[in-house]
């Protein structure tokens, strides 16, 4: 492309809703005046320093943030035994895994509910995939007693069962979707349709940087928590920047969390860790910047994984939560521009680490940020020793210790 | 004047509303649904509008989903839908013909080349439904320079502020969804559409049709008579669907029954009743 590079890439999105040509607002009109109605909510929300305390006040006290930024000490020394005497970086997890509900989704959540009181919204929807974004909107739906309908599609209701459980635990209604594919791309599709159908009193909860303007930006907002606190507390532990910051992609939100705050910072490499399936040369992945192109789905162009016509195609990813055919338009940007570099993992390299994460540290990921490690022990070996890396370590992983177990064939 | 145009000045001249249709293309499979769409006019259709298949169909409900899925299979691709009409063309010079879709299919085919084609091959007007007017450049310019209509969506929920802004960006005729919803799930009471239609007039002197949610030869009728016209698609569509086989695949009837729906709702518009 010929564009001259922004002198800033925390700009966006502008008035339309763009970053770059990605995002906008492609919906029918029933839904326009509503999406414009958030818009302007949004807007005037964060201009009103009670909305930021009271979300804050949440953050600290409901979900248990500041999350830690932990030296993998294990990790790291493993990482070093293959690399040369003067490489293998110093590994650091975000550990947003430690949230209430397990994930990095109930940052975003809390803001979005608070959001649709002000609007005077009386019901919550919101789609999943993994369940992770599910339980966090179900969550925040009891705290304030809002009546909440979940969509999730047929094939990740059977696959995602203790999260389907939780739902239901906290008072939700869980919906699935058996319409196309059955999965998250699906279950979006559902969520919009219900939410023209009941736009005067519904708020649609979306889970990630995708959807129509404000979406994208408003959940990034929300979820630039986790880069913010990156920032300072490495700043408190190094006294410097990190060199590399790696996140899992699905439609983007926990990676657009931690990147945003360091985008102007040229000196920060960033990785999205994108499901590569079966494999890249396979048809069998959730690759939408590697393999998809631009393409308009769910209110916003983005990549795409698309066929020859422009017909959808259907992701894959052992991870529920990545598979999604789409990107966010603000990855589709940085990707265009080349400021992010995208990568993939199979389901194999994120099963790896699974287990890997699980013995050195400990910790048992979710298989979301798994995929983020399987990048990691790939590249962390070729980086100089004293660089430093942050990974986001987005979600735990008991929700997967079933389809792992069956990928492992363990009978449980 | 265009198709679109001629169609409604007559129908005003003969002191009714019009029958606008909507079927998917390449529903069941291509030969059932050209030979449905050849005999539209002859039942009483007087404006064809035809789904341009997509697998994540946003606005529409069960039964379009189905019927997308089902055209896919049987190969449908826009240049094939562009050849349907251009076969139908062949028999019919006068009604018509409006294609209603999504804008991925056309961003993948290129929006200027399909614009140019679909007004070669005979087509009059574009629907997109996930095209609202503030993201009218990606294909008004385009469609105005081929020389198609743009028909527009009008919902419950636009607002008088708004309602100037939209129908500033429409041609050819407005299409009234007469619901807050998808398409065939529910209808619209009297009350609300005789709210609803002298509302949009006093903004626009265009044709105003309305739709979602018209699926018996009453409704159609009390719609052609509120309005300048009633859509019935979901209503249709789920005729064609009950007269397949086990497979999915048309039987020797499913041209004439769903036929037979449409004269009776021809009738109906033409009679008040």
């Amino acid at each position: 492309m010929n564009l001259p590079l922004p002198n800033s890439f925390r700009q966006g999105p502008d008035a339309r809703g763009r970053f770059g040509e990605f995002g906008g607002r492609f919906v029918a009109e029933t839904l326009m005046p509503l999406i414009l109605e958030v818009e302007q909510a949004y807007a005037a929300a964060r201009r009103e320093p009670a909305f930021d305390a009271e979300w804050r006040r949440l953050l600290t006290h409901y979900v248990g943030r500041p999350s830690p930024l932990w030296h993998a000490e294990r990790l790291t020394e493993h990482l070093r035994k293959g690399a040369a005497s003067d490489k293998g970086a110093k590994i650091y997890f975000k550990r947003d895994e430690l949230n209430h509900t397990g994930a990095h989704k109930i940052n975003a959540v809390l803001g979005q509910i608070l959001l649709a009181r002000r609007m005077g919204k009386t019901r919550i929807i919101a789609e999943t995939g993994a369940g992770q974004h599910g339980v966090a909107t179900a969550t925040a739906c009891a705290l304030f007693d809002l009546p909440c309908t979940v969509f999730m599609g047929a094939t990740d209701v059977e696959r995602q069962q203790p999260n389907v459980f939780r739902m239901k635990l906290l008072g939700a209604e869980v919906r699935p979707v058996t319409s196309g594919s059955a999965t998250l791309k699906d279950a979006m599709n559902e969520a919009l349709r219900y939410w023209v159908a009941n736009v005067q009193d519904t708020y649609y909860c979306i889970g990630t940087v995708a959807g129509p303007h404000p979406y994208p930006m408003m959940v990034r907002d929300f979820q630039s928590v986790i880069g913010a606190e990156t920032r300072e507390q490495i700043m408190a532990a190094e006294g410097r920047l990190p060199d590399a910051l790696f996140a899992a992609i699905g439609g983007g939100s926990n990676a657009m969390g931690l990147f945003h705050p360091f985008l102007d910072e040229p000196a920060v490499r960033m990785v999205g860790v994108e499901a590569a399936g079966r494999g890249l040369h396979t048809e069998e992945h959730a690759a939408s910047l590697e393999r998809g192109r631009p393409g308009v789905l769910h209110g916003n162009r983005m990549y795409l994984l698309q066929d020859d016509d422009g017909q959808v195609q259907e992701a894959h990813s052992i991870s529920a939560g990545l598979d999604y055919p789409g990107v966010g338009p603000e990855h589709s940007w940085l990707h265009e521009l080349g400021r992010v570099e995208y990568v993939g993992a199979t389901d194999d390299e994120a099963l790896a680490a699974f287990q890997l994460c699980s013995r050195l540290e400990g910790i048992i990921p979710a298989l979301e940020p798994a995929h983020a490690l399987a990048a990691v022990t790939r590249l962390a070996p070729g980086m100089p020793r004293e660089s430093l890396l942050v990974m986001n370590l987005c979600g735990r992983g008991d929700k997967d210790i079933f389809t792992v177990a069956k990928h492992l064939g363990v009978a449980m | 004047m265009s198709r679109i145009a001629d169609r409604f000045a007559a129908l005003k001249r003969e002191g009714r509303g019009a029958l606008v249709t909507y079927l998917q293309a390449y529903d069941p499979d291509p030969a059932t649904s050209l030979a449905i769409l050849r005999g539209l006019p002859g039942a009483g259709v007087d404006v064809i509008e035809i789904g341009m298949p997509f697998t994540d169909p946003m606005a529409d409900g069960p039964s379009i989903q189905k019927s997308a899925l089902r055209a896919l299979k049987a190969g449908a691709t826009l240049s094939r839908v562009l050849a349907l009409v251009r076969d139908l063309r062949r028999e019919d010079a006068t009604t018509p013909v409006v294609l209603m879709g999504y804008l991925n299919p056309i961003l993948s085919y290129g929006v200027d080349r399909f614009c140019t084609d679909a007004a070669a091959s005979g087509v009059d007007g574009l629907i997109v439904v996930d095209v609202p007017p503030e993201e009218a450049d990606e294909i008004e310019p385009q469609a105005r320079a081929a020389g198609l209509d743009m028909i527009r969506l009008i919902a419950p929920t636009t607002d008088d502020a708004r309602l100037p802004r939209v129908l500033a960006a429409t041609t050819g005729f407005v299409y009234y969804v007469s619901i807050t919803g998808i398409t065939g799930t529910r209808s619209a009471s009297t009350a609300d559409l005789a709210a609803a239609i002298p509302r949009i007039r006093r903004h626009t002197a265009l044709p105003v049709c309305i739709g979602f949610g018209i699926r018996s030869p009453a409704q159609a009728a009390e719609a052609a008579r509120i309005a300048d016209g009633a859509v019935v698609g979901t209503a249709l569509v789920d005729t064609l669907a009950a007269s397949l086989d086990e497979a999915g695949r048309a039987r020797p009837d499913t041209v004439r029954v769903v036929l037979d729906g449409v004269r009776s709702l021809a009738e109906a518009v033409r009679t008040g009743r």
